[in-house]
Protein backbone atom coordinates (compact mmCIF):
# COMPACT_ATOMS: atom_id res chain seq x y z
CA UNK A 1 0.00 0.00 0.00
CA UNK A 2 1.42 3.58 -1.01
CA UNK A 3 3.09 5.21 1.77
CA UNK A 4 0.44 8.24 1.11
CA UNK A 5 -2.23 5.92 2.82
CA UNK A 6 -0.16 4.76 5.35
CA UNK A 7 1.52 7.93 6.71
CA UNK A 8 -2.31 9.57 6.31
CA UNK A 9 -3.31 6.94 8.82
CA UNK A 10 -0.33 7.83 11.03
CA UNK A 11 -1.28 11.48 11.10
CA UNK A 12 -4.50 10.74 11.87
CA UNK A 13 -4.12 8.34 14.74
CA UNK A 14 -1.08 10.98 15.79
CA UNK A 15 -3.37 14.03 15.44
CA UNK A 16 -6.45 12.54 17.05
CA UNK A 17 -5.43 10.18 19.34
CA UNK A 18 -2.11 11.67 19.94
CA UNK A 19 1.69 10.37 19.28
CA UNK A 20 1.52 7.63 22.44
CA UNK A 21 -1.38 5.88 20.93
CA UNK A 22 0.38 5.58 17.71
CA UNK A 23 3.57 4.05 19.34
CA UNK A 24 1.40 1.86 21.22
CA UNK A 25 -0.22 0.72 17.72
CA UNK A 26 3.10 0.63 15.97
CA UNK A 27 4.89 -2.09 19.23
CA UNK A 28 1.72 -4.13 18.56
CA UNK A 29 1.91 -4.35 14.59
CA UNK A 30 5.90 -5.09 15.11
CA UNK A 31 6.94 -3.92 11.67
CA UNK A 32 10.42 -2.81 13.11
CA UNK A 33 9.85 0.90 12.62
CA UNK A 34 7.40 3.59 13.81
CA UNK A 35 7.01 6.10 11.23
CA UNK A 36 5.58 5.74 7.81
CA UNK A 37 7.44 7.85 4.57
CA UNK A 38 4.70 8.87 2.51
CA UNK A 39 6.83 8.72 -0.45
CA UNK A 40 7.60 4.54 0.12
CA UNK A 41 5.44 1.69 -1.21
CA UNK A 42 4.90 -0.80 1.63
CA UNK A 43 3.80 -4.19 1.40
CA UNK A 44 -0.62 -4.42 2.21
CA UNK A 45 0.01 -6.52 4.85
CA UNK A 46 1.76 -3.78 6.98
CA UNK A 47 -1.53 -1.70 6.63
CA UNK A 48 -3.45 -4.41 7.51
CA UNK A 49 -1.57 -5.49 10.58
CA UNK A 50 -1.61 -1.77 11.51
CA UNK A 51 -5.69 -1.04 11.40
CA UNK A 52 -5.89 -4.58 13.17
CA UNK A 53 -3.91 -3.19 16.37
CA UNK A 54 -5.47 0.32 15.93
CA UNK A 55 -8.88 -1.29 15.99
CA UNK A 56 -8.06 -3.45 19.46
CA UNK A 57 -6.30 -0.27 20.83
CA UNK A 58 -9.13 2.18 20.35
CA UNK A 59 -11.26 -0.78 21.17
CA UNK A 60 -14.45 0.52 17.63
CA UNK A 61 -15.08 -0.98 14.39
CA UNK A 62 -12.84 -0.84 11.44
CA UNK A 63 -15.37 0.94 9.62
CA UNK A 64 -16.26 3.73 12.13
CA UNK A 65 -12.77 4.39 11.96
CA UNK A 66 -11.57 4.36 8.61
CA UNK A 67 -14.94 6.97 8.06
CA UNK A 68 -13.26 9.42 10.85
CA UNK A 69 -10.08 8.83 9.21
CA UNK A 70 -12.10 10.43 5.53
CA UNK A 71 -13.44 12.98 7.86
CA UNK A 72 -10.02 14.07 8.83
CA UNK A 73 -8.60 14.43 5.66
CA UNK A 74 -10.53 16.98 4.52
CA UNK A 75 -11.14 18.84 7.77
CA UNK A 76 -7.94 18.85 9.82
CA UNK A 77 -5.84 22.14 9.09
CA UNK A 78 -2.50 20.19 8.46
CA UNK A 79 -4.13 18.50 5.33
CA UNK A 80 -5.55 21.84 3.41
CA UNK A 81 -3.56 21.02 0.48
CA UNK A 82 -5.54 17.49 0.09
CA UNK A 83 -9.16 19.84 0.56
CA UNK A 84 -7.79 22.02 -1.92
CA UNK A 85 -7.20 19.13 -4.22
CA UNK A 86 -10.73 18.09 -3.75
CA UNK A 87 -12.47 21.48 -4.43
CA UNK A 88 -10.56 21.27 -7.59
CA UNK A 89 -13.34 18.70 -8.52
CA UNK A 90 -16.02 21.37 -8.81
CA UNK A 91 -17.77 24.47 -7.82
CA UNK A 92 -20.54 22.98 -5.84
CA UNK A 93 -20.76 19.78 -4.76
CA UNK A 94 -23.21 18.22 -7.21
CA UNK A 95 -19.92 18.67 -9.51
CA UNK A 96 -17.69 17.82 -7.03
CA UNK A 97 -20.06 14.44 -6.71
CA UNK A 98 -19.88 13.87 -10.56
CA UNK A 99 -15.81 14.69 -10.62
CA UNK A 100 -15.21 11.48 -8.57
CA UNK A 101 -15.22 9.13 -11.33
CA UNK A 102 -11.94 10.84 -12.12
CA UNK A 103 -10.54 11.13 -8.52
CA UNK A 104 -8.49 7.85 -9.58
CA UNK A 105 -6.98 9.38 -12.24
CA UNK A 106 -6.39 13.12 -10.81
CA UNK A 107 -4.56 11.24 -8.08
CA UNK A 108 -2.58 9.43 -10.41
CA UNK A 109 -1.74 12.47 -12.34
CA UNK A 110 -0.03 14.21 -8.97
CA UNK A 111 1.52 10.78 -7.96
CA UNK A 112 1.82 7.99 -10.53
CA UNK A 113 2.13 4.87 -8.04
CA UNK A 114 -0.95 6.07 -5.88
CA UNK A 115 -3.87 3.93 -7.25
CA UNK A 116 -6.96 4.32 -5.77
CA UNK A 117 -10.07 1.63 -6.22
CA UNK A 118 -12.22 2.65 -9.21
CA UNK A 119 -15.17 5.55 -8.41
CA UNK A 120 -18.54 5.09 -10.34
CA UNK A 121 -21.36 7.95 -9.35
CA UNK A 122 -25.10 6.66 -10.61
CA UNK A 123 -27.67 9.25 -10.68
CA UNK A 124 -30.87 6.98 -9.94
CA UNK A 125 -33.40 9.76 -9.15
CA UNK A 126 -33.03 13.53 -8.97
CA UNK A 127 -30.54 14.85 -6.19
CA UNK A 128 -29.79 10.18 -5.94
CA UNK A 129 -26.93 8.74 -5.95
CA UNK A 130 -25.02 5.65 -5.62
CA UNK A 131 -21.55 5.81 -5.51
CA UNK A 132 -19.65 2.42 -5.61
CA UNK A 133 -16.38 1.76 -5.20
CA UNK A 134 -14.37 -1.21 -6.67
CA UNK A 135 -13.55 -4.05 -4.40
CA UNK A 136 -10.01 -3.84 -4.98
CA UNK A 137 -9.34 -1.61 -1.33
CA UNK A 138 -11.79 -3.11 1.49
CA UNK A 139 -12.56 -0.22 3.56
CA UNK A 140 -12.34 2.77 1.15
CA UNK A 141 -15.63 3.03 0.89
CA UNK A 142 -16.01 3.87 4.86
CA UNK A 143 -13.41 6.42 3.78
CA UNK A 144 -14.92 8.50 0.73
CA UNK A 145 -17.88 8.21 3.60
CA UNK A 146 -15.91 10.17 5.92
CA UNK A 147 -14.46 12.10 2.73
CA UNK A 148 -18.06 13.30 1.06
CA UNK A 149 -19.97 13.94 4.50
CA UNK A 150 -16.98 16.09 5.50
CA UNK A 151 -16.96 17.83 1.65
CA UNK A 152 -20.68 18.43 2.13
CA UNK A 153 -19.74 20.82 5.00
CA UNK A 154 -16.98 22.27 3.20
CA UNK A 155 -19.31 23.12 -0.04
CA UNK A 156 -22.25 24.13 2.67
CA UNK A 157 -24.66 21.12 1.38
CA UNK A 158 -26.83 19.28 2.60
CA UNK A 159 -26.51 15.38 2.14
CA UNK A 160 -28.03 12.66 3.45
CA UNK A 161 -25.29 9.36 2.98
CA UNK A 162 -25.75 5.97 3.86
CA UNK A 163 -23.24 2.87 3.45
CA UNK A 164 -24.71 -0.29 1.73
CA UNK A 165 -22.90 -3.72 0.18
CA UNK A 166 -23.77 -4.37 -3.02
CA UNK A 167 -24.51 -8.30 -4.36
CA UNK A 168 -20.88 -8.29 -5.69
CA UNK A 169 -19.16 -6.78 -2.65
CA UNK A 170 -18.39 -3.92 -3.71
CA UNK A 171 -18.87 -0.74 -1.50
CA UNK A 172 -21.62 1.29 -2.28
CA UNK A 173 -22.58 4.81 -0.72
CA UNK A 174 -26.23 5.81 -1.46
CA UNK A 175 -26.28 9.32 -1.25
CA UNK A 176 -29.52 11.84 -0.90
CA UNK A 177 -28.47 15.68 -1.64
CA UNK A 178 -31.33 17.64 -0.09
CA UNK A 179 -29.88 21.20 -0.65
CA UNK A 180 -26.66 21.96 -2.22
CA UNK A 181 -26.61 25.83 -0.52
CA UNK A 182 -27.64 24.76 2.92
CA UNK A 183 -24.98 26.62 4.83
CA UNK A 184 -22.71 29.22 3.40
CA UNK A 185 -19.36 26.65 3.80
CA UNK A 186 -15.66 27.23 3.53
CA UNK A 187 -14.46 29.34 1.23
CA UNK A 188 -11.74 28.13 -1.99
CA UNK A 189 -9.85 30.89 -3.43
CA UNK A 190 -8.07 29.31 -6.81
CA UNK A 191 -5.38 31.93 -6.75
CA UNK A 192 -4.63 31.49 -2.92
CA UNK A 193 -2.28 28.16 -2.84
CA UNK A 194 -2.03 25.92 0.51
CA UNK A 195 1.75 26.63 2.39
CA UNK B 1 -25.12 34.48 -41.96
CA UNK B 2 -25.20 35.44 -38.59
CA UNK B 3 -25.06 39.23 -37.16
CA UNK B 4 -22.51 40.66 -35.05
CA UNK B 5 -24.51 40.20 -31.70
CA UNK B 6 -25.39 36.22 -32.29
CA UNK B 7 -21.72 35.83 -33.02
CA UNK B 8 -20.57 37.41 -29.77
CA UNK B 9 -23.36 35.37 -27.61
CA UNK B 10 -21.60 32.40 -29.19
CA UNK B 11 -18.32 33.90 -28.31
CA UNK B 12 -18.90 34.86 -24.67
CA UNK B 13 -19.43 31.19 -23.87
CA UNK B 14 -17.27 29.70 -26.32
CA UNK B 15 -14.24 31.59 -25.82
CA UNK B 16 -15.06 34.28 -22.25
CA UNK B 17 -11.71 35.90 -23.35
CA UNK B 18 -12.33 37.05 -26.79
CA UNK B 19 -12.29 40.51 -28.39
CA UNK B 20 -13.64 41.80 -31.41
CA UNK B 21 -12.28 44.96 -33.07
CA UNK B 22 -13.87 46.86 -36.02
CA UNK B 23 -12.31 47.69 -39.29
CA UNK B 24 -10.57 51.08 -37.41
CA UNK B 25 -9.17 49.04 -34.74
CA UNK B 26 -11.85 50.06 -32.00
CA UNK B 27 -12.74 47.07 -29.51
CA UNK B 28 -16.51 46.52 -30.06
CA UNK B 29 -16.70 43.48 -27.67
CA UNK B 30 -14.99 41.74 -25.12
CA UNK B 31 -15.63 38.49 -23.25
CA UNK B 32 -16.94 38.31 -19.81
CA UNK B 33 -13.66 37.06 -18.25
CA UNK B 34 -11.55 39.66 -20.06
CA UNK B 35 -13.87 42.41 -18.89
CA UNK B 36 -13.22 40.93 -15.25
CA UNK B 37 -9.32 41.28 -15.70
CA UNK B 38 -9.97 44.91 -15.99
CA UNK B 39 -13.02 46.20 -14.26
CA UNK B 40 -12.83 49.79 -14.00
CA UNK B 41 -12.40 49.88 -17.57
CA UNK B 42 -14.49 50.44 -20.88
CA UNK B 43 -12.89 48.74 -23.39
CA UNK B 44 -15.73 49.40 -25.50
CA UNK B 45 -14.47 51.96 -28.69
CA UNK B 46 -11.21 51.82 -27.21
CA UNK B 47 -8.51 51.27 -29.54
CA UNK B 48 -6.98 47.44 -29.21
CA UNK B 49 -3.61 48.46 -29.59
CA UNK B 50 -3.88 51.04 -27.27
CA UNK B 51 -4.88 48.40 -24.50
CA UNK B 52 -2.95 45.85 -25.83
CA UNK B 53 1.29 45.75 -27.03
CA UNK B 54 1.43 42.90 -29.33
CA UNK B 55 4.70 40.64 -28.59
CA UNK B 56 4.16 38.09 -31.50
CA UNK B 57 4.06 39.01 -34.35
CA UNK B 58 6.57 42.08 -33.62
CA UNK B 59 6.01 43.93 -36.84
CA UNK B 60 2.61 44.98 -36.35
CA UNK B 61 1.76 48.56 -35.01
CA UNK B 62 -1.38 49.65 -36.88
CA UNK B 63 -4.62 48.23 -37.50
CA UNK B 64 -3.78 47.97 -40.89
CA UNK B 65 -0.96 45.36 -40.21
CA UNK B 66 -3.17 43.57 -37.70
CA UNK B 67 -6.05 43.02 -40.55
CA UNK B 68 -3.45 41.40 -42.99
CA UNK B 69 -2.44 39.02 -40.65
CA UNK B 70 -5.43 37.19 -41.28
CA UNK B 71 -5.29 34.06 -38.90
CA UNK B 72 -2.09 33.92 -36.62
CA UNK B 73 -1.24 33.03 -33.52
CA UNK B 74 -0.52 36.18 -31.02
CA UNK B 75 0.72 36.75 -28.07
CA UNK B 76 0.53 40.21 -26.38
CA UNK B 77 0.21 41.45 -22.95
CA UNK B 78 -1.96 44.67 -20.82
CA UNK B 79 -0.16 48.14 -21.63
CA UNK B 80 -0.91 48.57 -18.21
CA UNK B 81 -0.10 47.06 -14.60
CA UNK B 82 -0.29 44.01 -13.96
CA UNK B 83 1.42 43.46 -17.33
CA UNK B 84 -0.59 40.07 -17.61
CA UNK B 85 0.10 38.22 -20.53
CA UNK B 86 -1.96 36.70 -22.89
CA UNK B 87 -1.92 33.78 -25.82
CA UNK B 88 -4.41 33.24 -28.63
CA UNK B 89 -5.30 33.25 -31.96
CA UNK B 90 -6.35 36.32 -33.73
CA UNK B 91 -8.90 35.20 -37.20
CA UNK B 92 -9.90 38.87 -39.60
CA UNK B 93 -13.42 38.70 -40.42
CA UNK B 94 -14.35 38.99 -44.07
CA UNK B 95 -14.36 41.68 -46.17
CA UNK B 96 -11.92 43.55 -43.62
CA UNK B 97 -14.76 44.01 -41.62
CA UNK B 98 -12.52 43.95 -38.54
CA UNK B 99 -11.27 40.50 -36.23
CA UNK B 100 -11.77 38.26 -34.00
CA UNK B 101 -8.78 37.73 -31.12
CA UNK B 102 -9.77 34.67 -29.08
CA UNK B 103 -7.24 34.73 -25.87
CA UNK B 104 -6.21 32.80 -22.73
CA UNK B 105 -4.00 33.26 -20.50
CA UNK B 106 -1.24 30.31 -21.42
CA UNK B 107 1.71 30.09 -18.51
CA UNK B 108 0.95 33.44 -16.78
CA UNK B 109 -2.46 31.03 -15.15
CA UNK B 110 -0.90 31.22 -11.88
CA UNK B 111 -0.39 34.67 -11.49
CA UNK B 112 -3.38 36.05 -13.06
CA UNK B 113 -5.93 33.61 -10.98
CA UNK B 114 -4.19 35.43 -7.98
CA UNK B 115 -4.25 38.82 -9.47
CA UNK B 116 -8.08 38.70 -10.55
CA UNK B 117 -9.53 36.49 -8.11
CA UNK B 118 -10.66 33.85 -10.92
CA UNK B 119 -13.29 31.47 -10.57
CA UNK B 120 -13.55 27.80 -12.32
CA UNK B 121 -16.67 29.81 -13.66
CA UNK B 122 -14.04 32.06 -15.35
CA UNK B 123 -13.00 29.50 -17.69
CA UNK B 124 -14.17 28.06 -20.85
CA UNK B 125 -16.20 24.72 -20.19
CA UNK B 126 -13.05 23.27 -22.55
CA UNK B 127 -10.35 25.79 -20.77
CA UNK B 128 -7.44 23.36 -18.90
CA UNK B 129 -6.64 26.45 -16.61
CA UNK B 130 -8.30 24.05 -13.55
CA UNK B 131 -6.43 21.78 -14.26
CA UNK B 132 -3.41 22.91 -14.76
CA UNK B 133 -3.80 24.63 -11.10
CA UNK B 134 -4.71 21.52 -9.60
CA UNK B 135 -1.86 19.80 -11.19
CA UNK B 136 0.78 22.65 -10.12
CA UNK B 137 -0.90 22.19 -6.20
CA UNK B 138 -0.83 18.25 -6.38
CA UNK B 139 2.87 18.38 -7.60
CA UNK B 140 4.04 20.88 -5.19
CA UNK B 141 2.38 18.88 -2.56
CA UNK B 142 3.94 15.98 -3.57
CA UNK B 143 6.75 17.66 -4.15
CA UNK B 144 7.20 18.80 -0.77
CA UNK B 145 6.58 14.98 0.61
CA UNK B 146 9.31 13.42 -1.60
CA UNK B 147 11.44 16.67 -0.12
CA UNK B 148 11.10 15.47 3.47
CA UNK B 149 11.72 12.18 2.49
CA UNK B 150 15.00 13.25 1.14
CA UNK B 151 15.60 15.67 3.92
CA UNK B 152 15.44 12.20 6.43
CA UNK B 153 17.59 10.60 4.27
CA UNK B 154 20.19 12.48 4.05
CA UNK B 155 20.27 12.58 7.84
CA UNK B 156 20.41 8.85 8.18
CA UNK B 157 22.75 8.73 6.02
CA UNK B 158 25.19 11.36 7.70
CA UNK B 159 24.42 9.38 10.72
CA UNK B 160 25.32 5.68 9.26
CA UNK B 161 28.66 7.58 8.06
CA UNK B 162 28.98 8.80 11.23
CA UNK B 163 28.70 5.13 12.63
CA UNK B 164 31.08 3.98 9.68
CA UNK B 165 33.77 5.60 10.63
CA UNK B 166 33.55 4.80 14.64
CA UNK B 167 35.21 2.46 16.91
CA UNK B 168 32.09 1.03 18.09
CA UNK B 169 34.60 -0.41 21.69
CA UNK B 170 35.60 2.89 22.51
CA UNK B 171 34.10 5.74 20.57
CA UNK B 172 37.25 7.17 18.62
CA UNK B 173 37.35 6.82 15.13
CA UNK B 174 38.55 3.90 13.33
CA UNK B 175 40.56 2.42 10.66
CA UNK B 176 38.39 3.51 7.74
CA UNK B 177 38.12 7.19 9.46
CA UNK B 178 41.82 7.58 9.47
CA UNK B 179 42.56 6.86 5.96
CA UNK B 180 40.24 8.91 4.82
CA UNK B 181 41.88 11.91 7.07
CA UNK B 182 45.39 11.14 6.31
CA UNK B 183 44.28 10.96 2.21
CA UNK B 184 42.91 14.40 2.70
CA UNK B 185 46.10 15.35 4.04
CA UNK B 186 48.19 13.74 0.66
CA UNK B 187 49.00 16.25 -1.83
CA UNK B 188 48.71 18.99 1.11
CA UNK B 189 51.38 20.91 2.52
CA UNK B 190 50.10 21.52 5.67
CA UNK B 191 52.34 20.01 9.01
CA UNK B 192 50.92 17.38 10.54
CA UNK B 193 51.99 14.96 13.48
CA UNK B 194 50.96 11.30 13.55
CA UNK B 195 51.61 9.00 16.91
CA UNK B 196 51.43 5.53 16.74
CA UNK B 197 50.26 4.31 20.03
CA UNK B 198 50.48 0.67 21.34
CA UNK B 199 49.40 -0.55 24.78
CA UNK B 200 51.63 -2.63 26.96
CA UNK B 201 51.10 -5.65 28.54
CA UNK B 202 47.73 -5.70 27.03
CA UNK B 203 47.27 -9.41 26.19
CA UNK B 204 48.43 -10.06 29.85
CA UNK B 205 45.40 -8.43 31.03
CA UNK B 206 42.99 -10.19 28.25
CA UNK B 207 44.61 -13.44 29.17
CA UNK B 208 44.58 -12.83 33.50
CA UNK B 209 41.05 -11.18 33.64
CA UNK B 210 39.31 -11.95 30.40
CA UNK B 211 38.16 -9.87 27.25
CA UNK B 212 35.56 -7.73 29.44
CA UNK B 213 38.64 -6.44 31.58
CA UNK B 214 40.64 -5.60 28.43
CA UNK B 215 37.61 -4.46 26.90
CA UNK B 216 37.84 -1.92 29.91
CA UNK B 217 41.09 -0.80 29.64
CA UNK B 218 40.82 -0.07 26.16
CA UNK B 219 38.10 2.19 27.12
CA UNK B 220 39.63 4.14 29.76
CA UNK B 221 42.69 4.50 27.38
CA UNK B 222 40.74 6.13 24.52
CA UNK B 223 39.26 7.84 26.94
CA UNK B 224 42.59 9.26 28.13
CA UNK B 225 43.62 10.23 24.52
CA UNK B 226 40.34 12.33 23.68
CA UNK B 227 40.76 14.49 27.55
CA UNK B 228 44.72 14.75 26.43
CA UNK B 229 44.46 15.42 22.77
CA UNK B 230 41.98 18.87 21.12
CA UNK B 231 38.85 18.64 19.73
CA UNK B 232 40.26 19.20 16.31
CA UNK B 233 42.96 16.61 16.50
CA UNK B 234 42.02 13.23 15.61
CA UNK B 235 42.37 9.64 17.63
CA UNK B 236 41.72 6.30 15.80
CA UNK B 237 41.88 2.91 17.06
CA UNK B 238 43.36 1.06 14.36
CA UNK B 239 43.88 -2.54 15.65
CA UNK B 240 43.49 -4.55 18.82
CA UNK B 241 45.41 -2.26 21.24
CA UNK B 242 46.67 -0.24 18.45
CA UNK B 243 45.82 3.77 18.52
CA UNK B 244 47.01 6.41 16.24
CA UNK B 245 47.05 10.31 16.95
CA UNK B 246 46.73 12.94 14.68
CA UNK B 247 47.86 16.19 15.02
CA UNK B 248 47.09 18.82 12.14
CA UNK B 249 49.03 21.62 12.56
CA UNK B 250 52.44 22.70 13.29
CA UNK B 251 53.16 21.62 16.63
CA UNK B 252 56.40 21.64 18.24
CA UNK B 253 58.69 18.80 19.42
CA UNK B 254 58.51 20.01 23.30
CA UNK B 255 54.73 19.96 23.17
CA UNK B 256 54.31 16.38 21.71
CA UNK B 257 56.72 14.49 24.21
CA UNK B 258 54.61 16.38 26.91
CA UNK B 259 51.20 15.31 25.39
CA UNK B 260 53.30 11.49 25.13
CA UNK B 261 54.86 11.62 28.33
CA UNK B 262 51.36 12.32 29.97
CA UNK B 263 49.63 10.02 27.88
CA UNK B 264 51.83 7.02 28.94
CA UNK B 265 51.59 8.25 32.85
CA UNK B 266 47.69 8.14 32.76
CA UNK B 267 47.34 5.61 31.12
CA UNK B 268 49.85 3.50 33.09
CA UNK B 269 47.44 3.96 36.73
CA UNK B 270 45.60 0.89 37.67
CA UNK B 271 42.78 0.67 35.81
CA UNK B 272 39.75 -0.98 37.99
CA UNK B 273 37.74 -4.18 36.94
CA UNK B 274 35.22 -5.65 39.13
CA UNK B 275 37.38 -5.42 42.29
CA UNK B 276 40.77 -6.10 39.93
CA UNK B 277 43.51 -3.46 39.00
CA UNK B 278 44.72 -3.68 35.31
CA UNK B 279 47.84 -2.28 34.85
CA UNK B 280 48.89 -1.59 31.83
CA UNK B 281 51.57 1.00 30.09
CA UNK B 282 52.11 2.46 26.49
CA UNK B 283 55.05 2.80 24.04
CA UNK B 284 54.48 5.75 21.44
CA UNK B 285 56.45 6.52 18.27
CA UNK B 286 56.18 10.23 16.71
CA UNK B 287 56.79 11.40 13.28
CA UNK B 288 56.27 14.78 11.84
CA UNK B 289 55.08 16.42 8.79
CA UNK B 290 57.31 19.47 8.09
CA UNK B 291 55.35 22.23 6.49
CA UNK B 292 56.10 23.72 3.51
CA UNK B 293 57.05 20.01 2.32
CA UNK B 294 54.71 17.80 0.17
CA UNK B 295 54.51 14.70 2.40
CA UNK B 296 53.07 10.82 1.99
CA UNK B 297 51.38 10.79 5.05
CA UNK B 298 51.41 6.77 4.55
CA UNK B 299 55.06 7.30 4.90
CA UNK B 300 54.73 9.18 7.69
CA UNK B 301 52.76 6.89 9.08
CA UNK B 302 55.45 3.89 8.21
CA UNK B 303 57.76 6.24 10.26
CA UNK B 304 55.34 6.71 13.69
CA UNK B 305 55.62 2.82 13.55
CA UNK B 306 59.51 2.66 13.28
CA UNK B 307 59.70 5.19 15.86
CA UNK B 308 57.16 3.30 17.96
CA UNK B 309 59.35 0.02 17.39
CA UNK B 310 62.15 1.70 19.00
CA UNK B 311 60.11 2.67 22.08
CA UNK B 312 59.68 -0.76 22.43
CA UNK B 313 63.03 -2.05 22.22
CA UNK B 314 64.05 0.79 24.32
CA UNK B 315 62.08 -0.94 27.27
CA UNK B 316 58.26 0.19 27.01
CA UNK B 317 56.34 2.98 28.75
CA UNK B 318 58.22 5.70 26.90
CA UNK B 319 58.57 7.47 23.81
CA UNK B 320 60.34 7.98 20.59
CA UNK B 321 60.83 10.85 17.52
CA UNK B 322 61.30 8.79 14.30
CA UNK B 323 65.00 9.47 13.08
CA UNK B 324 66.16 8.96 9.60
CA UNK B 325 68.30 6.27 10.43
CA UNK B 326 65.76 3.71 11.92
CA UNK B 327 65.36 3.51 8.41
CA UNK B 328 68.88 1.73 8.13
CA UNK B 329 68.78 -1.93 7.27
CA UNK B 330 70.22 -2.78 10.50
CA UNK B 331 66.95 -2.03 11.60
CA UNK B 332 64.84 -5.17 11.70
CA UNK B 333 62.51 -4.61 8.96
CA UNK B 334 59.55 -6.45 10.88
CA UNK B 335 58.82 -2.77 12.60
CA UNK B 336 54.81 -3.99 12.76
CA UNK B 337 55.54 -7.12 15.42
CA UNK B 338 53.60 -7.13 18.40
CA UNK B 339 55.18 -7.25 21.45
CA UNK B 340 52.08 -7.23 23.62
Amino acid sequence: MHGLINRAIQSFVCLTYGRDRWEKVMQCADLGFEEFEAMLVYDDQCSERVLRCLCRELDRDLSEILEDLGTFLVSHPDLEPLRRLLRFGGGGYLEFLHSLDDLPDRTRLAVSDLHLPKLELREFATGHFNLSCAADLPGFGHVMMGVLRAMADDYGALAFLEMQKSADQKEVIRIALLDSAFAEGRGFDLGARAE
Amino acid sequence: MIDQAQLSGILRALCPMHVIVNATGHITCVGPTLAKLRPDQTFLGTRFLETFEMTRPRMVSCMADLLALKQARVKLRFRDAPETALKGVLISLPGGAGAVVGLSFGISILDAVRDYQLTEADFAATDLAIELLYLVEAKTAAMEASRSLNLRLQGAKIAAEEQAFTDTLTGVKNRRALDHILSRLAGRKTPFSLMHLDLDLFKAVNDTYGHAAGDQVLQTAARIMVEQTRSEDTVARIGGDEFVLLFEGDRDAAKLAGIADRLIRRIEAPICFEGQECAVSASIGIARADSGTQSDPLSILHHADLALYCAKRAGRGRHRFFTPDMLSPQTPQTPQAKFG
